[in-house]
């Protein structure tokens, strides 16, 4: 098997993860769901860096990229979490229906 | 390359089970089995470095954090959720369809690559990446794990009363 045609076997794969990703952060209510499907987009971009890391002969590069990639999503889901538990405090609620206090 | 093929469709499988799970907890638990699936691709792609970064950090760390979150946030009772899980599934059922609409198309079309690879070769091992050549990054990821630091901080401070 060539490395083009793996390239695209795994290409399949990430679109499909992505295609995930997206729908359940658009088909859900729920803040913590809506973090996960964060979570498997983040995860589709990180197997991609991997991907075009070892078609392009650059790993090296690839892992720096990916460690750094790493570190800001715990960094962004830490601070999420938060916000998300504050929410909960003040509302007692978790469904992005109930807490639309600024809109309009 | 079949050992590929599975482990692809594994990982797809496993994070269609994480969207489409009714309880949130189970939802967690599939997110950590899918990076650690995600650690086994990495370890075939030649990236053992990031993944071992995958496996503790995304797979135990955000795990922890989110099970924690989640038993911390619990709001309704079991007859509460069930009916809740009914109302989620009715959501949810048009993923499946449409993934398989999605790869149909995408295996029908037979897209060619459109972006020339060059396969250059590559002198430099990671470690001389990581620690020489991008050493200023190391210091962005510092300043970026403080900022996450901070952020916490201010978002669980106890109100001074007057």
């Amino acid at each position: 098997m060539d490395i083009v045609n793996l390239f695209w076997v795994y290409a399949f794969s990430i679109i499909m993860l992505l295609v995930i990703g997206i729908y359940c952060m658009l088909a859900t209510f729920n803040l913590m769901r809506a973090l996960i499907g964060s979570e498997i987009l983040i995860k589709a971009v990180t197997l991609f860096l991997i991907v075009a890391g070892y078609v392009t002969n650059q790993g090296a590069l690839a892992q720096c990229l990916v460690i750094t990639l790493i570190v800001v999503e715990v960094v962004m889901m830490t601070v999420a979490v938060g916000v998300v538990l504050g929410i909960h405090r003040y509302n007692k609620s978790l469904d992005v229906r109930k807490i639309r206090n600024l809109k309009g | 390359m079949v050992l590929d093929i599975f482990l692809l469709s594994v990982l797809v499988l496993a994070s269609l089970w994480t969207v489409m799970t009714r309880s949130i907890l189970r939802s967690a638990i599939g997110l950590a089995l899918t990076s650690v699936i995600l650690t086994i691709v990495m370890f075939r792609l030649n990236a053992p470095l990031a993944a071992m970064f995958e496996l503790s950090v995304c797979a135990g760390l955000i795990s922890v954090l989110f099970i924690s979150t989640i038993s911390l946030t619990q709001p309704y009772t079991n007859e509460e959720v069930l009916e809740r899980m009914k109302i989620m599934f009715a959501r949810f059922k048009f993923l499946p369809i449409l993934l398989v609409g999605l790869g149909a198309f995408l295996f029908f079309m037979n897209i060619r690559p459109f972006v020339p690879f060059y396969y250059k070769e590559s002198l430099v091992d990671v470690r001389v990446f990581l620690w020489d050549l991008r050493r200023i990054d190391i210091f962005g990821q510092i300043l970026i794990l403080l900022v996450g630091v901070f952020g916490v901080v201010i978002l669980f401070k106890e109100r001074v009363k007057k």
